[in-house]
């Protein structure tokens, strides 16, 4: 009970900041039609940049200060670099995003070095919330629980009631349409880019000192969130937010799993397999297996689903 | 009031207008009439701006080539897609308003017009779009192009498909549309409503206008409507 517990809150926790990196990538995908390497770099430099500021004038200042800035970047990277290539179509967009990507990557540690950064928990936040059993939960936790939560709401208010939003939802589906509405359609492209980097920043910023803030960090969580919009389906922010969720409790419950499936066999009583490679094959134990298992769910996903579990578009 | 000079249009390499020519006057009902794939609905998006384009389009003493499409809307120009492009996440009513091209926007007609002449519209004002039956988003369509008071509204196909009792309300509120001094470009296969609402007529053949006239003329010439309409 407790193990159950604890799982579904930090998996609940890892499944919130997934949502917040996807939800800007899964808008951008079904809008622009661009799938945007580049975006795990922002939350990347959300972290970065929050250490950086937090260094100077502390985490707080920070909190605000480096997804701005990282929206300033996107809208930017937008602007000048993303709308010029569209001429040139999907491949070249694509490349363009994997370059950012790139360049982000290595200038990382020509900036800050190769080594983790010491970005800390707040002093504020670093005690225990509560204990469970014998379990301690930090506060930090639920901080980033709440500022998670609290961001998807005002994500979803400003989606549904506000004039921007449903321009923005019209040009999920039909951009050219918008366009001859009368909207700026371009000009949507870009605040929606930048706000997107933005909340990816965010989660940088919040997850960056809760894990670790080093330049591997973009490679790690970039692939996870594609994961994320293929099994959510292409655009759907319902889609990405369930995905999200299943995803992040799945990995933090296999990851906790000591059991090997010769324990699962024995249980039904198959405990007579023969060492060899099957009964090698056999003795991985479950949580070994975690880090391949949002892969495995979207391969069988483009296979089975391919327009994961709530898309509106096959493609 | 519109005014095409030598039109080419590009579809990537393919070239599917070549050099058109036609106008359209103030308060004029003109039809663009011609089979499936000669080019009429990429002559309408080429206005729009949404197609790659050589030669001149005037609307209003000014040039459009070159200019986004929401700069060509913002100079009075509206455009109701063949396919009708309704928004189906959002509801009838949300569609509307996405018409207007801003909050403060007054112009010809308001929400409460749209729902006099088409009292379906009302009923179904919170119902999700995607979901309303195929006339109903013609309607739809059709009046949020409106809510963004066009001086000139561009329309294609947009009888196609319908029950013979919409396709007559449809000709109804084009009549009431140029009643209030907005021109139309009504683009058709079927001859059914543009004789009757017309003052003049393009027929349109691989990317070239064949013919132009009034209503009677096409009436009385049979070679052109065997050539380039009849099936």
């Amino acid at each position: 009970m407790e193990f159950f517990l604890i799982s579904m809150l930090n998996g609940l926790t890892y499944g919130l900041l997934l949502f917040m990196l996807s939800s800007g990538l899964t808008l951008i995908l079904s809008m622009m039609g661009v799938l945007n390497f580049a975006h795990a770099s922002f939350y990347m430099l959300g972290a970065y940049f929050a250490y950086q500021i937090s260094v100077f004038i502390g985490f707080w200042p920070a909190l605000i200060i480096a997804p701005i800035l990282i929206g300033i970047i996107g809208a930017v990277i937008e602007r000048y670099g993303l709308r010029r290539t569209h001429k040139t179509g999907h491949v070249a967009e694509l490349l363009f995003t994997v370059g950012v990507a790139l360049v982000i990557e290595e200038l990382v540690p020509l900036i800050w070095g190769r080594v983790p950064m010491d970005y800390k928990i707040p002093p504020q936040l670093d005690f225990t919330l509560f204990t469970l059993f014998t379990t301690d939960f930090p506060a930090y936790r639920g901080f980033m629980i709440f500022i998670s939560v609290f961001m998807l709401v005002l994500l979803y208010l400003v989606l549904t009631r506000t004039r921007i939003g449903l321009i923005i939802q019209a040009a999920l589906t039909h951009p050219d349409m918008v366009g001859a509405l009368g909207h700026n359609v371009p000009r949507v492209f870009m605040l929606v880019f930048g706000v997107g980097a933005a909340l990816a920043g965010l989660a940088g910023v919040i997850g960056g000192n809760a894990f670790v803030t080093e330049p591997g960090m973009a490679f790690a969580v970039g692939s996870i969130v594609f994961v994320v919009i293929v099994v959510g389906g292409m655009g759907s922010l319902e889609g990405a937010f369930v995905a999200s969720l299943g995803l992040g409790l799945i990995q933090t419950f296999m990851v906790a799993i000591d059991y090997t499936f010769a324990d699962v066999f024995a249980m039904v009583g198959l405990d007579s397999i023969p060492p060899g490679t099957v009964g090698d094959m056999l003795s991985v134990k479950f949580s070994q297996m975690a880090p391949m298992m949002p892969y495995l769910i979207m391969v069988l996903m483009l296979i089975f689903r391919p327009r994961g579990l709530m898309g509106a578009r096959e493609s | 009031m519109l005014q095409l000079t030598d039109l080419h249009a590009y579809y990537g390499k393919s070239h599917i207008l070549h050099g058109v020519d036609l106008h359209v006057g103030k308060g004029e009902i003109v039809s663009l009439l011609g089979r499936n794939g000669v080019g009429r609905s990429t002559m309408v998006k080429s206005i729009m701006g949404q197609v790659d384009i050589q030669g001149s389009i005037r609307f209003q003493e000014e040039e459009l080539v070159g200019l986004a499409p929401h700069t060509i809307a913002h100079r009075g120009l509206g455009y109701v897609p063949e396919d009708r492009s309704v928004f189906p996440g959002l509801t009838v009513k949300q569609n509307l308003l996405l018409g207007m091209k801003s909050n403060k926007q007054t112009g010809r007609w308001s929400i409460d017009d749209m729902f006099d002449i088409f009292p379906r519209l009302r009923e179904r004002a919170d119902t999700l779009a995607g979901v309303i039956s195929g006339g109903e988003q013609q309607m739809l369509t059709l009046c949020r192009t409106l809510m963004g008071d066009p001086d000139l509204i561009m329309i294609d196909e947009p009888t196609e498909g319908l029950a013979p009792k919409i396709v007559a309300q449809v000709a109804e509120l084009l009549d009431e549309i140029k009643n209030r001094g907005i021109s139309i470009l009504l683009v058709e296969q079927k001859l059914t409503i543009a004789l009757k609402i017309s003052q003049r007529l393009y027929v349109m053949g691989h990317g070239k206008i064949v013919f132009e006239g009034t209503p009677e003329a096409l009436r009385g010439n049979s070679p052109v409507r065997e050539e380039w309409l009849e099936v």
